[in-house]
């Protein structure tokens, strides 16, 4: 009795932390000026949103049903696969030129989409290894 | 691929095999012993015959350094995302301050670069954008600063730094 009374407030807390951080993704999407900005508010308050959601139907599932895990497999995909979203949307504005040109690298000459003739062939690439170690 | 060891040429990502086989058992839903040993099955075919297009496997890789690498990345994720929900929800367009920085790369390996520039990016605020054309410095946009060097050296020391430990 208790446990599912417990179990329902928890699924409502993650529900409602995880809505909230949505909302406020959202809200950032709609009110930030330039794409570079635009794009730090839905990659980002998304992993907490969606985390605190699936966190929810963790703990429902447990409570109620027969338990439930594979949520946390969908949250390993995302935190896999967003960044590599992040990082095409931001090359695609940098080669557009919609947001301000990037300083100049600290070590390099120019920054690989901005580089005029092509990329040059990584000198420091760790060496196939020979044998078995 | 000529000189590897026989064990190492059937299991030639012996993490990816574990790995692979987890993800399978936790696609499962409820654990069985025929579906582990279908997915360690699995955990073995796939590496095996992928192996030719993936030669370079990391030199060496800490577990235990890589797990509490984990949980301070994901404590900074909650961290970071309370504050930028502040940003975006009180700071008006205008005082808003964007910054470019460049972070010099002392990682030599690609997979412990991807691994920052994946780290960055799902810490709210920064997004890992560029890296040069010769490898050594990395893009990062910043959504909000007054400080962009002290962001630079907190990413250096607290994720580069211990980056380079866990694949020293």
């Amino acid at each position: 009795m208790t446990w599912t009374v417990i179990g329902t407030y928890a699924t409502a807390i993650c529900l409602l932390i995880g809505s909230a951080f949505v909302m406020v993704g959202t809200i950032g999407l709609v009110k930030l000026k330039d794409s570079m900005t635009r794009l730090h508010a839905p990659t980002k308050v998304g992993t907490v949103g969606v985390g605190a959601v699936l966190a929810a139907s963790i703990i429902h599932n447990f409570t109620f049903g027969y338990g439930s895990y594979h949520e946390v497999l969908i949250m390993a995909f995302l935190f896999v696969t967003a960044p590599v979203s992040a990082n095409f949307i931001a090359k695609v504005n940098i080669h557009e030129r919609e947001c301000d040109t990037p300083p100049k690298p600290t070590v390099d000459e120019h920054w690989a989409t901005l580089k005029p003739n092509g990329i040059e062939k990584m000198p420091d690439q760790p060496a196939q290894p020979s044998n078995g170690g | 691929m000529e000189n590897r060891s026989l064990f190492q040429r059937i299991v030639p990502h012996p993490f990816l095999t574990i790995l692979l086989a987890i993800v399978w058992i936790v696609l499962q839903n409820q654990f069985s012993w025929g579906m582990a040993v279908f997915g360690l099955i699995l955990g073995i075919i796939i590496p095996f015959a992928t192996a030719p297009w993936w030669p370079l496997s990391p030199q060496s890789f800490r577990m235990g350094k890589m797990f509490s690498y984990a949980v301070i990345v994901l404590w900074d994720i909650i961290v970071a995302n309370i504050e930028v929900a502040w940003i975006v929800l009180t700071v008006p367009n205008e005082k808003l301050k964007p910054a470019w920085i460049s972070i010099p790369l002392t990682l030599k390996q690609p997979e412990a670069i991807t691994m920052l520039a994946g780290t960055i990016t799902l810490t709210p605020g920064t997004v890992s954008a560029d890296m040069s054309s010769g490898g050594h410095s990395l893009l990062v946009h910043i959504l909000h600063t007054d400080d962009p060097d002290g962001v630079r050296d907190e990413i250096m020391s607290r994720y580069q730094a211990r980056l380079e430990e866990i694949f020293a």
